[in-house]
């Protein structure tokens, strides 16, 4: 029957429009690496992709290359605008499509970036090109100057580098000589002071506390902290105690307080016993 | 004779006298450092105070009903005070501060006042509210510079016993940083359990569940040391060490720690069914080859291993090549923010590089979680109407008594900041507003 071959021809016409689709799609994205980009991401990906989405309009905060908030609900916007799934995530067809609507001018974004100036990069914008802004950073041709420039890191919630840098201080002065885990030890033990209610509740109160800790003492807190202190600091904040919320350490080498023999003792990590 | 004895007594007294002064000298020494250090601390916390102060402004402009307003301003009023009193034992006498001494003293009065007020009969007009957002801006630019000062000072090393010199000698060409750091913030005037409640509430815990759930029979030494050498992935036994913990813990555990060259690891292990607590694994980190994401797919697989279920992530973060995930409980769609652990991942080859299930372990137990009483709809009502609402979750928190409750979490957008608030999910209370950063200016690349 002609409807037969009709619907037959149909499903033909069908099945190659679908070859056709599904051969366009796994196209790599031009100028996006590979990555899964999501939040708390950082690099060159999460640049591209707060430069594309203030390009089109979703993103209005600092192109600084990292994936915060702002950069997520931008995401998210775009996602619902343009009908793909909303997840926050900038995977293979949402890069696809944000570098089909986009335009992603990267040599002046790194500029912008580099040189530290307040740029923005949003789309119909004349003459991009040549609006690339001299050393004043005045950009004509439309690009606004309105956010600021530097890069921004990532901290945790409710900290400041500031704060882990004075933390990372504390716990090169009173552990550098001790393994890794003995100085996120220590850390452990000054958080879980701020936490206490019987010590100050800041990270200077506890550190500078008079007769607290030896290192602040003698001065070898203004020793400069090496990485591994700063990492140590980091990993304390982020939750890891590997004293088992110890308030007290002492070396019982050099423990020269009677009382601190009496408090109730958990471990031994390295030379410092920790204790409630 | 008489000459030898006379000069016996003389050098006695001279060395004497040296000793007396290297005593001197060294005392002098300590009481420097212990004043330096007076100094340093109320520096620190002053920064520390006004970005709190900042944040707190902030989560209250969020804010919607008034029996959460009320405590809130009372606290930037303490703050504010605090704030004050750290200025006030810098050693800026010779300084003129008096602006940033005014703004705090206006902070404080503005709070008080309307925190002693019956906000219930008599709320925030739209004055006060705008009063509060213009607070709210000059704190946020106080704190900036104030950080920026603290960053310079701590990367330099710079004391405040020189400060005070440099004032005191009034040079003209005066070079000091802190001290031009200081001008700077007093010109941008011109133009308020305080245990960190910024930080996030993952975690929290409440005593009476503790370390409820480690289940299965008790393990010997021998045990352990096995089930590390499994979790370190080493195979001889040569360069690992296990001891028991003391009287002093929680629960007891057994600290099972491998020291190998560049690698080293250290890991904690319930005694009670032999569960990791805790694991570190120190070693260096080479050059980034997967992604965040990626190294989100390691994780996962990592917590299916040890059968831990229906966890779901919640946050993610990169630091230094390092990927670090929260993740939370996840019972039937509601999120339950006090059993969370969280897992470290080396993004240079994919390594698992850290474990914690601490909070999981000492929080989690079978719950009876109720049917919400009031609907979405009608909890989105509780929520400040200029917030916009982009997403939300059902979850259960603990509230500021310590009592778990299921909450409505919305995350919503003001004014360029996201908040994290949540609605109680029984009687439409405001349990909980926060504001939510996590990135923060480069200092270092500000320079």
């Amino acid at each position: 029957m002609t409807y037969k071959k009709l619907f037959l021809l149909f499903i033909i016409i069908i099945f190659l429009f679908i070859g056709l689709q599904a051969s366009n799609q796994p196209k790599p994205v031009s100028a996006f690496s590979e990555q899964v980009i999501q939040q708390g991401a950082v690099g060159d990906d999460v640049i591209e992709l707060q430069a594309r989405l203030q390009y089109l309009g979703f993103y209005n905060g600092k192109i600084d290359g990292v994936f915060g908030w702002g950069t997520y609900w931008g995401l998210r916007n775009y996602q619902y605008e343009f009908g793909l799934e909303i997840d926050g995530l900038a995977g293979q067809t949402t890069k696809q499509k944000l570098v089909d609507a986009s335009n992603y001018d990267e040599k002046y974004v790194k500029e912008q970036i580099k040189q530290g100036r307040k740029f923005t990069h949003y789309g119909g914008v004349d003459n991009k090109k040549q609006s690339v802004p001299n050393k004043t950073g005045d950009a004509g041709g439309g690009e606004e100057a309105e956010t600021t420039n530097t890069a921004s890191v990532n901290v945790p919630q409710g900290y400041s580098q500031n704060d882990i840098q004075l933390l990372a201080n504390a716990v090169y002065g009173e552990a550098r000589g001790e393994p890794y885990v003995g100085q996120v030890a220590v850390a452990a033990v000054i958080l879980n002071r701020i936490e206490s209610p019987t010590f100050p509740n800041n990270a200077s109160g506890v550190i500078f506390e008079p007769r607290a800790f030896t290192a602040v003492a003698d001065g070898q807190i203004w020793l400069t902290p090496n990485e591994t202190a700063k990492q140590a600091v980091l990993d304390a904040i982020n939750g890891w105690d590997p004293t088992g919320n110890a308030l007290y350490y002492f070396n019982p080498d050099t423990a020269t307080s009677a009382w601190i023999w009496t408090r109730p003792q958990i471990k031994k990590i390295g030379k410092h016993i920790f204790c409630k | 004779m008489f000459r030898w004895i006379l000069i016996a007594i003389l050098t006695l007294g001279i060395a004497g006298t040296a000793v007396w002064g290297y005593q001197e000298h060294q005392e002098k020494n300590e009481i420097l450092i212990q004043a330096e250090n007076t100094y340093q601390r109320s520096f620190h916390e002053l920064s520390y105070n006004i970005d709190l102060l900042h944040d707190k402004i902030g989560t209250s402009l969020a804010m919607n009903s008034n029996q959460k307003l009320s405590p809130q301003l009372v606290d930037i009023w303490r703050l504010s005070s605090e704030a004050l009193s750290n200025v006030g034992q810098l050693p800026l006498g010779l300084l003129p501060f008096n602006k940033t001494e005014e703004f705090l003293s206006n902070i404080g009065d503005f709070t008080y006042r309307t925190a002693v007020r019956n906000l219930e009969d008599n709320p925030l007009s739209d004055e006060e509210t705008k009063s509060l957002e213009d607070l709210y801006k000059q704190s946020g630019n106080i704190k900036d510079e104030l950080r920026q000062v603290q960053h310079i000072a701590l990367e330099n090393n710079l004391r405040w016993m020189d400060v005070q010199l440099a004032l005191a000698n009034e040079d003209e060409q005066m070079d000091n940083t802190i001290i031009d750091g200081f001008k700077t913030v007093e010109k941008k005037v011109e133009g308020f359990a305080e245990s960190n409640v910024d930080s996030s509430i993952i975690g929290t815990s409440s005593k009476e569940h503790q370390y409820k759930f480690l289940n299965g029979d008790k393990i010997n030494e021998k045990e352990a040391l096995v089930k590390g050498k499994k979790l370190f992935n080493v195979k001889n036994e040569d360069n690992i060490t296990v001891t028991k913990s003391g009287e002093g813990a929680d629960v007891s555990m057994y600290s099972i720690s491998y020291r190998n060259g560049d690698k080293n690891a250290y890991m904690d292990m319930s005694v009670q069914g032999g569960h990791p607590i805790t694991l570190l694994v120190d070693r260096p980190i080479k050059e980034k080859k997967l992604s965040l994401n990626e190294g989100l797919k390691k994780s996962e697989e990592y917590l299916k291993k040890f059968d831990f279920e229906n966890m779901t992530i919640f946050q993610s973060n990169e630091y230094n090549n390092i990927g670090v995930y929260s993740f939370l409980y996840n019972e039937d769609g509601v999120r339950v923010y006090s059993d969370a652990m969280e897992v470290k991942v080396g993004l240079d080859n994919g390594d698992i590089l850290g474990f914690t299930a601490r909070n999981y372990f000492m929080n989690h137990t079978d719950r009876d979680i109720p049917e919400p009483k009031i609907s979405k709809s009608e909890a989105e009502e509780a929520v400040n109407p200029n917030v916009d609402i982009q997403e939300d979750f059902l979850a259960v928190i603990d509230n500021d008594l310590g009592e778990e409750v299921l909450t409505y979490e919305f995350l919503g957008v003001l004014d360029n900041e996201t908040y994290r608030i949540f609605v109680n999910a029984m009687d439409g209370k405001e349990e909980k507003v926060e504001k939510l950063d996590g990135k923060e200016i480069n200092y270092a690349g500000n320079m």
